[in-house]
């Protein structure tokens, strides 16, 4: 059996070698036919056979409509809002009279750190008398944006009187604080652009930076050290410095900290890596410097070095709105793409022309800068030894900022310690102070505190008595 | 619905065209002129690349003198328009001290109350000198007055939900707001023709943003079908929430939105819609309380109702009305709420004054009366317009018409012209409006009189011949119609 088989293997083998080595049968077009490109002629054919076979893919089905309406049907939303829980619900205090030094809430009186009224002007006659004229002639709002007929003349005034008043080319003004910063940077910050910014910006400037596309990278808050660095590096990646737009933003005072920015070290090295900056003086205007002219005086710096310079006017100036100063180009530039200027109604006259008269009063009157700073000094001195709560704002910021010497560990019961000690404060002593209150969209790290607004129009006993209250509520809450 | 004919198209693209090219050459030899002058930028890159403002340079400058009006004094129904004289072919405006006292077509003046009114001014002149002119603080820290209490109650009342809360200005509501309502996996679904504070709040807030034809419920359907089946982008999971936001009139349209349609789509779908009513609180509607009055639409239907006081009410800021629920969380967690300063208190009086007139709460019926004399001032203008032969668009009942101008040329002769015969009208073009299709845009307010209208009419039927925009053809003026017409003078 297995010799057959071994002879039917031998014979077959026999038989396709001699099909191999069979001689040539024909020649075709100078070709000799043997036998093995006969096979392999019929492996081409087979192979190309296979390759025009549509290759197995499973069908695309869209969705039936019936499908459609099940998945709808089955959907289920988030709640629009979070359920609120007891403890979040905190009413604030209601103020039953101006915002003054003095000020009267929920029926009793109180002295009040928690208006940013540095210059004491709530309450000014030739500020109230201005508003006053200015209402009956105007009335209360503008009725319209800038470009269609809402520009009345007070505008045009204010904008000259701040631009005198600070020494530049000339400015633009915006109907409401924080709107100023979080439409500037997107006017002149497009995609492709590189910014650098301080980590402890407040909201409304992340706000305009996430808007404006750009890539934006974060430095130490107020560490001139770490800025350098991050120029360093951010100028040794870009391929393109004549086409890429690069700004610094910081703050002239910071809301979240109060320190206070070395002016003129960034405009140092704003110079050396060629950036420009943008520089927010909501806080610092008609407080910093001689004359109140605010950061880029107190620090010595020739006020044509800094590009942009935005401020709220809700401060110092005791009215409303916001304005930007600058070069002509720069202030030419938003009056057409900037969204806040163009697509909003313009700021009600009555609160230009407020402040119309509060620059003039400063003007007038460089000695309320000195009370203000005798005040803050005043202030400081006293809560130094505050049992658990240590200072992080600077000397001269009006805003003086505590922060827990021990942190719990966690925002939330931070929050919960800092507006105990408010409260209590409010309830015994009278004294309003305020704590931070951090929205959850606020990307802002640094830690949470009180804060105290001082006045030039305080008194001395109402910043003794803050003092003396705020110590012993710590030091009963705290220890 | 704009009806654009075709030889208008063309005319109107080859003008572009035109003024296209003459742009060009003047860059082209600015840019050879400047060769020889020094770069003072030192390395700088320039504030706008290339043509980035190209628009601006050479479309913009050349009718400067048509937007940007400076007025002295109230935007009433006549005011007074400054005049401006230029040196340079209209690059840089100078003011003089002259002024013309012309008719107001153009400030957002719905029921009268931009000038000082006999109710409100004594009383925000009162809360002035009582709260002083600004808190300078925040709403959570110690900016809240006894004022701001009772407008979010009187507001929340008058608009129909349970609570509301206010804020400084218009625009940064919907800027804030909308980031804080939704955020990363959700889905916001607009109109496309949304105003500006809107698509930055959209943009702002971190969700996916689609869009849906202008006021086309059945489009939105469909994008709706589409979207929650497919779920997110690339991970298909389902979205967390979706809202629709859709105003109540827009304003470069004049149109209401078709609400009924909408909310029922929604409410099927089980989305949030969200409806901004700057243009329609206090003027349209039975009692002035917007467009779900006057489309009879039930307000607890709509879960976020958004409005300015600086139209009707002749103030400035913003509301949300909405839950009590949603107010508390928004309280809580809106920028707005927490880091901007608090409104200006008499800004706060003049809503609330203003809001009583039109409730009726001061004892008189001048409320009544300034919401029928809007009324009947906007259907009679519009008819007017359209029987003399203008492409207006917009709603009856709605106070704002816009007349197609679309050649860009038309934009400064009507504007120019029509302040030549003292009134003042507003034109818009791009970016405001599609590229082709400009506009003049007329606000009526409650404050015109008959004969001011008349007056009105004429002026812009004499312009709207010079310049040639009446693209309809003329209604034959019937002898009874006339007569009618002298009667009321």
């Amino acid at each position: 059996m297995a010799s057959e088989i071994m002879n039917a293997t031998a014979n077959a083998l026999v038989w396709i070698s001699s099909a191999f080595d069979a001689p040539t049968r024909a020649v075709v077009f100078g070709v000799p036919i043997n036998g093995h490109l006969v096979v392999e002629a019929l492996l081409v054919v087979v192979i190309l056979f296979q390759l025009t076979r549509k290759s197995y893919k499973p069908p695309k089905k869209p969705l039936t409509e019936k499908e459609i309406d099940e998945l709808c049907d089955d959907w289920v939303p988030e709640p629009l809002t979070p359920q609120i829980t007891e403890e979040l619900m905190i009413e604030p205090p209601t103020l039953e009279s101006a915002a003054g030094p003095h000020a009267i809430v929920d029926g009793k009186e109180v002295v009040n750190f928690a208006s940013a009224n540095y210059l004491g002007l709530i309450g000014n006659d030739k500020v109230t008398d201005s508003c006053v004229g200015a209402m009956e002639k105007y009335g209360v709002g503008s009725c319209g944006p800038r470009g269609f007929y809402g520009t009345i003349d007070v505008h045009l005034d204010c904008e000259a009187k701040i631009s005198k008043f600070l020494g530049t080319p000339d400015s633009i003004l915006y109907s409401y604080g924080i709107s100023t910063i979080f439409s500037v940077i997107p006017a002149f910050c497009k995609k492709g652009d590189i910014i650098v910014a301080d980590e402890g910006v407040h909201w409304a400037v992340q706000n305009g930076l996430y808007l404006s596309r750009s890539t934006v990278v974060y430095f130490k808050h107020n560490d001139m050290k770490s800025l350098e660095a991050t120029l360093e590096k951010v100028t040794g990646r870009s391929k393109h410095p004549e086409k890429v737009r690069r700004y610094i933003v910081a703050e002239a005072i910071y809301q979240n900290s109060g320190q206070i920015a070395p002016l003129d070290e960034i405009v140092r090295l704003k110079e050396k890596y060629r950036f420009r900056i943008i520089l927010d003086e909501s806080h610092s205007f008609g407080v910093l410097g001689n004359s109140g002219r605010g950061l880029a005086e107190y620090c010595g710096v020739p006020i044509e070095k800094i590009d942009i310079i935005t401020a709220g006017m809700g401060n110092a100036l005791a009215t409303d709105g916001g304005f930007c100063t600058g070069s002509v180009r720069v202030v030419d530039h938003q009056r057409l793409s900037s969204s806040g200027y163009v697509f909003s109604a313009s700021l009600p006259p009555y609160l230009a022309s407020a402040a119309i008269s509060a620059v003039d009063y400063l003007e007038a009157n460089p000695s309320v800068l000195s009370n203000l700073r005798a005040n803050v000094a005043t202030l400081l001195s006293e809560l130094s030894d505050v049992p658990g709560l240590v200072r992080t704002s600077h000397t001269l910021s009006p805003i003086i900022f505590l922060k827990l010497k021990k942190s719990t560990g966690s925002d939330k019961t931070d929050m919960h310690v800092l507006d105990s000690i408010a409260n209590q404060v409010l309830k015994e002593d009278s004294v309003l102070i305020v704590s931070t209150k951090r929205s959850t969209l606020d990307k802002c790290h640094l830690p949470l505190g009180l804060r105290l607004f001082v006045s030039a129009a305080h008194s001395e006993s109402g910043l003794l008595k803050a003092a003396a209250s705020l110590k012993r509520v710590a030091g009963s809450v705290l220890s | 619905m704009v009806r654009l004919p075709y030889l208008t198209a063309l005319t109107t693209l080859f003008s572009y065209g035109i003024l296209f090219v003459f742009g060009h050459l003047r860059d082209f030899f600015r840019k050879i002129f400047d060769w020889s002058k020094s770069n003072n930028l030192q390395g700088y890159a320039p504030i706008c690349l290339g043509y980035e403002d190209f628009y601006t340079r050479r479309l913009y400058l050349r009718i400067q003198d048509c937007f940007g009006r400076p007025i002295s004094s109230a935007p009433d129904s006549w005011f007074d328009v400054v005049e401006r004289y230029s040196n340079d072919n209209n690059k840089t405006l100078h003011r003089t001290e002259k002024t013309t006292k012309c008719l107001n077509l153009g400030s957002y003046n719905y029921l009268g109350f931009a000038a000082a009114d006999e109710y409100c001014t004594p009383r925000v002149i009162e809360s002035l000198k009582q709260y002083s002119v600004s808190t300078c603080s925040t709403r959570v820290d110690g900016g809240t007055t006894k004022l701001h209490t009772e407008l979010e109650e009187l507001v929340a009342r008058f608009v129909g939900k349970p609570a509301a809360v206010l804020f400084g200005m218009g625009y940064v509501t919907n800027s804030a707001i909308i980031p804080a309502l939704i955020g990363k996996g959700g889905l916001i679904i607009s109109d496309s023709l949304n105003h500006n504070s809107i698509v930055n709040g959209a943009r702002g807030s971190g969700a996916t943003v689609r869009v849906f034809q202008h006021n086309n419920a059945p489009h939105l359907e469909e994008v709706l079908r589409e979207q929650i089946a497919h779920g997110q982008p690339r991970t298909h999971r389902p979205w967390k929430k979706i809202i629709v936001i859709i105003e109540g009139i827009y304003s470069m349209e004049g149109e209401l939105c078709k609400l009924p349609e909408i909310i029922a789509v929604c409410k099927k779908y089980k989305v949030y819609t969200y409806l901004d009513e700057a243009h329609s609180i206090g003027a349209v509607g039975q009692t002035g309380r917007g467009v779900c009055e006057l489309l009879g639409v039930d307000t607890a239907d709509i879960d976020i109702m958004m409005g300015t006081f600086t139209k009707s009410f002749g103030s400035c800021g913003g509301y949300i009305a909405a839950s009590k629920e949603i107010i508390q969380h928004l309280k809580r967690t809106c920028p707005a709420h927490l880091y901007a300063t608090s409104m200006s208190p008499p800004a706060v009086q003049q809503v609330i004054s203003a809001m009583k007139v039109i409730l009726g709460e001061d004892g008189t019926n001048r409320g009544a009366k300034k919401l029928a004399q809007i009324r009947e001032n906007s259907n009679f203008f519009r008819s007017e317009l359209q029987k003399m032969g203008f492409e207006v668009l917009g709603d009856n009942d709605s106070p704002i018409m816009p007349i197609m101008l679309y050649n860009p040329a038309k934009i400064p002769a009507f504007s120019r012209e029509c302040l030549h015969q003292n009134v003042a009208i507003v034109t818009v073009a791009f970016p405001a409006t599609p590229l082709l299709l400009a506009r003049a845009r007329i606000c009526i307010s409650a404050a015109h009189s008959r004969e001011d209208l008349i007056k009105a009419l004429e002026v812009i039927s004499k312009v709207g011949d010079l310049v040639g925009i009446k693209y309809f053809p003329v209604e034959p003026v019937k002898p009874n119609k006339v007569k009618h017409l002298k009667k009321i003078e």
